[in-house]
């Protein structure tokens, strides 16, 4: 009973929001499978006319209709990609939130990967170099002995 | 009257920045005292008079005063008096002077509290916040001047936006932007540390509070941020990787990266030539940031001020403090001492490994937020890059920080001994590896992400408290002995533990209410009822009536467990009509471990409403992971306060007593 006392002992807020609403009842199909995918779709698909929201959270007419469309599509047999392709032949590029590979976005997809490659790669063997540095030797095993003599038990 | 004085004091504070920004420069190169003691009065009373314009100006929207235009526009007599106040800076003008406000903050803070500082490097570090200062007030006075007038004063104002009168957001600005701006400091230190070519230990020790106090409130300023979207957007969402949010995250990002290598320049006095450029780097990004939600540049949902000029000057300003820092680089930095060589297993090499993630993360951050400009530019296709992006390229390249965060303090300076490390984290890497299996077990169809998520999770948390309890000899003495030692641990230790726990906190946050968020949308009638999340939602109706400024559309509902009434929730609509626009209130209920979450739709007209229902486990981690960061944050920075505020003489006897680098 306290447990319970406790953990509904909630924290209770109301506060504004932009009226954002996203699917709506009437439109879902009726096999969830189906369904599912149609929601994973227009998460990756932008309300045009909005500023800057997926088609799945967007209350705008255009939003709505897309999202129609879409489950037109997936009804008729499309696969995720030909619905994607289809609307995007339509909306333009721009509609999709997910940028496909290709020679305009080649900059977008490749810079972080070969950024993270290279700089770690250039600092290793910048380190690589240092190490083999006789400038910096490690300790001798009489240094390391006496080292550990003079610090005694701590580390 | 009082207006016209917070014009003249802006005004006035503008020619004391000018004189702040040139004269003390002159003064260090002559080694003369009074022209160098200029910078500390010069900051005070910058501060005072901007202090005083922007105190009318929060008094005009307290008065309702409508012949200021900015009130007029911005305000309404009707408005709550909370929102009155911290609809200041609501707008674009209010929210510059807010952006002054601070940046003066801080040189009146160094000029106050900065008196063991060498008297040329003070005086430097003020001259170029002072020239900061010049360039934001010119800006503010030219483009954005918040005390024009409007006569004759219209009778009652045009409200402010209602998305803006809520109190996550309220207080929002005032963190983000004491942490946007406080890294201004840091990149006066920085300027002024190449213009006299000598970056040292001491220095690191003079830097890192400020950086510090900015990033503790960069970190809070975020959370808050995200904290609103998650309660107003009415999805459950709480990060959308929306432009405005990326401005704030890329200066987060390198000042993480640069209080991280601080500590390589004050404990070893190496890295010094990078941490410089990151300071340099980390304020351009809050400039750049600055720019993206002042400009409009980029359309976005905060996006609520468009106007090319203040654009253009914004970059023209960016142009200077980026370009004339990176210049002054470029020139003085390979003077700089070369640093102490390290192993790369080390604690000196796990940093870098940290800095490097870091710097890369936030480069992957900004080009996909700027790609889209660029794109258009370059070839004339209109793309977008969407949140897909981000989690495709940004998390894996902070993944292996997260596995580093842990391995890092363990390691010794200069060369360290990874088995060793492991080792001594073995209690947190058996915990890691187990936690996934037990996941899996409850649920078998989780993906493998959300798994290799909550196995980083508890390697963050477990790892600190593992290396909490070695350093205590944990299990190896008296229990009282273990003890009196934790408590005797430097605040620095308990600084770096809380924030490292924080992030796990965070990590375990954000997986868990990703992977396993339930969702139900269905149209309700009265007395029907719906379950999620082992919950029954019983809908009884909706009430409608006026309330302050707006008109309510409120639904009521029951929640059950087991058959018994819990609690009541009441998600709302709100129409304002003199704003003309909708909102929507959503109803929380959360017990720190998982967020009820509703939101009221639309009616269909045959007396349904649309109601979304969301079980959101963790995710109030996420929130208690941030402020115990930025917790981490003021304890580690009270340790450094309190030496920083060493008598002098002790200070400076420290630093003969330094031992003399052969080298």
């Amino acid at each position: 009973m306290i447990l319970r006392l406790l953990f509904t002992a909630a924290l209770l807020i109301t506060v504004g929001a932009p009226s954002v609403h996203a699917v709506e009842p009437s439109e879902r199909l009726a096999d969830p499978a189906l369904e599912a995918r149609a929601r994973s779709l227009s998460q990756e698909l932008r309300c045009l006319v909005c500023q800057n929201q997926s088609i799945d959270e967007s209350n705008a007419e255009l939003a709505h209709d897309l999202r129609v469309l879409l489950r037109q599509r997936l009804v008729a047999g499309d696969t995720d990609q030909q619905v994607l392709d289809y609307i995007a032949t339509r909306y333009g590029v721009f509609v999709l939130l997910d940028p496909p590979f290709a020679p305009v976005t080649w900059l977008l997809w490749l810079t972080p990967p070969l950024l993270v490659l290279g700089a770690g790669g250039l600092l290793l063997m910048r380190a690589r170099r240092r190490h083999l540095d006789p400038a910096m030797p490690g300790l001798t095993p009489e240094e390391d002995t006496r080292a550990a003599l003079l610090l005694g038990d701590q580390r | 009257m009082l207006v016209e004085i917070g014009h003249f004091a802006l005004v006035l504070a503008l020619l004391v920045a000018a004189a702040q920004g040139t004269v003390p420069l002159v003064g260090a190169s002559v080694r003369s005292r009074p022209l160098m003691d200029l910078a500390t009065s010069a900051a005070l009373v910058q501060f005072g008079l901007v202090a005083l314009a922007f105190a009318i100006f929060m008094h005009a929207h307290i008065v309702s005063d409508f012949s200021v235009r900015n009130v007029f526009e911005n305000s309404h007599s009707a408005k709550p008096m909370l929102y009155k106040v911290t609809g200041v800076w609501g707008s674009h003008e209010g929210s510059m002077m807010l952006w002054v406000l601070m940046l003066t903050l801080f040189g009146g803070l160094v000029a106050g509290f900065g008196r063991s500082l060498p008297t040329t490097l003070r005086a430097r570090t003020l001259a170029i916040q002072g020239l900061l200062g010049f360039g934001t007030l010119l800006f503010i006075i030219a483009t954005s001047n918040p005390f024009d007038r409007l006569l004759p004063a219209p009778a009652d104002g045009r409200d402010l936006n209602p998305l803006l009168q809520d109190p996550g957001l309220a207080f929002h600005p005032p963190f983000l932007y004491f942490g946007y701006v406080g890294f201004s400091i840091t990149y006066s230190f920085a300027i002024a540390a190449l213009i006299e070519g000598r970056v040292d230990a001491q220095w690191a020790r003079w830097v890192r509070p400020w950086a510090l106090c900015a990033w503790c409130g960069l970190t809070v300023g975020i959370a808050l941020g995200s904290w609103w979207a998650y309660y107003v957007l009415g999805w459950g969402g709480w990060w959308y990787w929306d432009p405005v949010e990326n401005a704030s995250f890329m200066p987060w990002l390198l000042g993480t990266a640069l209080l991280h290598s601080a500590v390589v320049v004050e404990k070893r006095e190496s890295l010094q030539r990078w941490t410089v450029l990151l300071a340099i780097l980390t304020f351009g990004m809050s400039l750049i940031g600055t720019f993206l939600v002042r400009s409009g540049v980029l359309t976005s949902v905060h996006s609520f001020a468009v106007d090319p000029t203040r654009g253009v000057f914004i970059l023209v300003l960016i142009a200077l403090v980026i370009g004339g820092g990176l210049l002054l680089y470029a020139l003085r930095a390979p003077g700089l001492e070369a640093g102490h060589p390290f192993a790369p297993v080390s604690r000196e090499g796990a940093l870098v490994l940290n800095n490097l993630l870091l710097s890369a993360g936030m480069a992957t951050v900004f080009l996909g937020t700027f790609y889209p400009l660029f794109a258009e530019v370059w070839s004339g296709v209109k793309l977008s890059v969407g949140p897909q992006y981000f989690n495709a390229t940004f998390v894996p390249i902070l993944a292996p920080g997260i596995v580093a965060m842990v391995i890092g303090p363990v390691l010794a300076w200069r060369r360290g001994n990874l088995a060793r490390a492991l080792r001594r984290l073995a209690p947190a890497l058996v915990g890691a590896l187990l936690a996934p299996f037990f996941v899996f077990l409850f649920d078998r169809t989780a993906p493998p992400a959300a798994l290799a998520g909550v196995a980083l999770a508890v390697w963050a948390m477990l790892g600190v408290l593992t290396d909490l309890a070695d350093r205590c000899d944990l299990g190896k003495l008296a229990l009282t002995t273990t003890w009196r030692r934790l408590c005797h641990l430097p605040r620095g230790t308990w600084g770096y533990a809380l924030a490292h726990f924080g992030v796990g906190v965070l990590i375990a946050g954000i997986v868990v209410s990703t992977a396993w968020r339930s969702e139900r949308i269905e149209t309700m009638h009265p007395g029907q009822t719906i379950e999620i999340a082992g919950r029954t939602l019983r809908f009884v109706g909706v009430t409608e009536g006026d309330v302050a400024n707006y008109h309510a559309q409120r639904a009521q509902i029951i929640v059950e467990r087991s058959g018994r009434a819990a609690m009541t929730l009441y998600p709302e609509r709100r129409w304002y009509p003199v704003a003309r626009s909708q909102t929507t209130n959503t109803a929380i209920a959360t017990n720190g471990f998982g967020d009820l979450y509703l939101a009221l739709g639309d009616p269909d007209g045959k007396g349904g409403w649309v109601l979304r229902a969301y079980y959101n486990p963790l995710v109030p981690w996420i929130w208690f992971g941030a402020v115990l960061a930025a917790l981490g944050g003021l304890v580690s920075l009270s340790d450094r306060w309190l030496r920083l505020r060493l008598p002098a003489s002790r200070a400076a006897a420290a630093v003969a007593a330094r031992p003399v680098d052969s080298r």
